[in-house]
């Protein structure tokens, strides 16, 4: 069996004595796409720093595939100016691959032209298509997509999305990406994990995107872009099933162990 | 002009660290490390007094202290009350002030130490023996420098891209500070510990104009560093000045001449 590419279990974590994951379990499958969404400090990129080892955990489990190779698109950064660099240099550096396999990828995904270019003068849009050439470089079991579509316009995010998904039916990987925003990219995930320090609900996209968890935390405005209040007076029982989504119990659980948080 | 023995020793000994300050000079330009670049030629004085004490190898103390300074620093900067920059300047100073009251105190003890050489070098005393030493030191370094160089970049790029793609990040950061206390007990002798980081930065940011890719920049600031060697070597010997601060004042001379150059 043992076919998943990643299998968290129980994870929990606390950082200056604030939790900032609480009993996370997921599992991400080959060719599955996963999104994490959730509101800022909900614990997002800290879950992924987890899974890509970059943060020891204390509590839970953490398995992987034999010899996973991820392949990470950090949140979009800034290359300072005063290391000069090619497109092209930087998509070369640590990884063993030939100049022909990385015109392919980058004409693949429309950035061809732009790699002789100072990696400082590409716009975001572009740039976040050269981390994710120089991802898939790395011939991924996995992507990690940390807010791909960061600084990029709404048309452009659609095309990035839509490019993921062709990404994954073309390389057969499994992606997890994080995203603000589940409108965007319902058509382009199959699972959705909607995160606020504990696992609020989980699903697939049209399930959670109707979930009172979920609008709760997000509101109910379809352009995704409302102004959430949050106000967590419920609680959660995660002992119960694990259906498809698994938020049934959220309010009606006896057993509720009371917990509040705050976000900045 | 009479070419004596002695100025050829200089010449060459010159010659010799800037071949490995120009290279490591791009990196401390890359990471902003500056600050840590002075701090370790701070520590250098402190370090080659506990070796005259004990009778020990100039170079064995000079890396122990600022091995020392680095681990103080990692182990300050974890707690986040006080900046990087406040962290290095007491630490500096702090090595600079110790440095030079063990100094003191031994000079009294009736040692004869010659502090001005520490502090701003005595390049035409070097000997040839002292060359071979230098040879060694900078076969050494600069092979490090190669097999490391794409690691040093990619973390100099993004530090958890890095990580995630399998680079040993901290492994490769300790040789990297090794590396540099090895430079700063070698060219102690050249330029003095209170020029040193003029050294590294200076011919660095010179050659940034004329740079399309790292290797070009680290190239291009030996390049600059050689020149700068040279023509220092000259104004001292034309005009009796100091050798050291000459040397480092013509990098300073040759980085305006490179701002002269439009920006592509």
């Amino acid at each position: 069996m043992n076919s998943f590419l990643i299998k968290a279990e129980n994870i929990g974590l606390q950082l200056n004595q604030r939790q900032i994951l609480d009993n996370i379990s997921l599992t991400i499958n080959p060719g599955e796409i996963l999104t994490l969404i959730g509101p800022n400090g909900s614990g997002k990129t800290s879950l992924v720093r987890v899974l890509l080892g970059l943060l020891d955990i204390r509590q839970g489990s953490l398995q992987k595939k034999d010899q996973l190779v991820i392949g990470y698109m950090p949140q979009k950064f800034h290359i300072d100016a005063v290391l000069p660099m090619s497109v092209l240099r930087f998509l070369q550096m640590g990884n063993k691959v030939t100049l022909e396999e990385i015109t392919r990828t980058a004409s693949s995904l429309g950035i061809v032209s732009l790699l002789e270019q100072p990696v400082q003068s590409v716009s975001g849009g572009e740039f976040q298509r050269v981390l994710l050439t120089r991802a898939l470089l790395r011939k991924p079991d996995l992507l990690v997509l940390d807010e791909p579509a960061q600084g990029v316009d709404i048309n452009g995010q659609q095309q990035l999305y839509q490019l993921i998904s062709k990404i994954r039916d073309d390389y057969g990987c499994g992606v997890l990406m994080v995203s603000h925003d589940l409108h965007l990219v319902m058509e382009a995930t199959d699972q959705v994990l909607c995160l606020n320090t504990h696992i609020c609900c989980t699903g697939h996209p049209e399930a959670v995107s109707k979930h009172p968890e979920y609008l709760k935390l997000f509101g109910s405005s379809l352009d995704g872009m409302a102004v959430y209040t949050h106000n967590h007076d419920h609680s959660h029982d995660f002992t119960a099933d694990s259906e498809i989504p698994n938020c049934s119990s959220c309010e009606k659980n006896p057993l509720q162990k009371e917990h509040d948080h705050d976000h900045g | 002009m009479i070419m004596d023995e002695f100025i050829w020793r200089a010449l060459i000994a010159g010659m010799l660290v800037v071949l490995v300050s120009g290279p490591l000079g791009c990196v401390v330009v890359w990471r902003r490390m500056s600050y840590f670049g002075d701090a370790l030629a701070h520590a250098a004085l402190l370090g080659t007094a506990m070796a005259l004490m004990f009778d020990l190898q100039p170079l064995i103390g000079v890396v122990v202290i600022g091995g020392l300074i680095s681990y103080l620093l990692m182990s300050l900067q974890r707690k986040k009350d006080l900046s990087s920059d406040a962290i290095l300047g007491i630490l500096s100073h702090g090595a600079l002030a110790s440095g030079l009251v063990m100094m003191a105190v031994m000079q009294s003890q009736g040692e004869r130490i010659d502090i001005m050489a520490y502090l701003f070098g005595d390049i035409l005393s070097v000997t040839w023996e002292y060359i071979i030493w230098l040879g060694i030191a900078c076969v050494v370094v600069l092979s490090f420098i190669v097999r490391l160089w794409e690691s040093i970049l990619s973390i100099a790029v993004h530090e958890e891209l890095a990580r995630s793609e399998g680079v040993v990040v901290d492994r490769v950061r300790l040789i990297f500070m090794l590396l540099m206390a090895v430079l700063v007990a070698v060219a102690m002798k050249i330029v003095g510990i209170i020029l040193i980081t003029a050294l590294l930065i200076i011919p660095a940011a010179s050659a940034r104009r004329f740079a399309d890719s790292p290797e070009r920049m680290a190239v291009l600031a030996i390049v600059f560093g050689l020149i700068s060697v040279v023509m220092g070597m000259f104004a001292s010997m034309q005009w009796d000045t100091p050798a050291g601060p000459s040397i480092v004042l013509s990098a300073v001379m040759l980085f305006f001449a490179s701002r002269l150059k439009p920006v592509v």
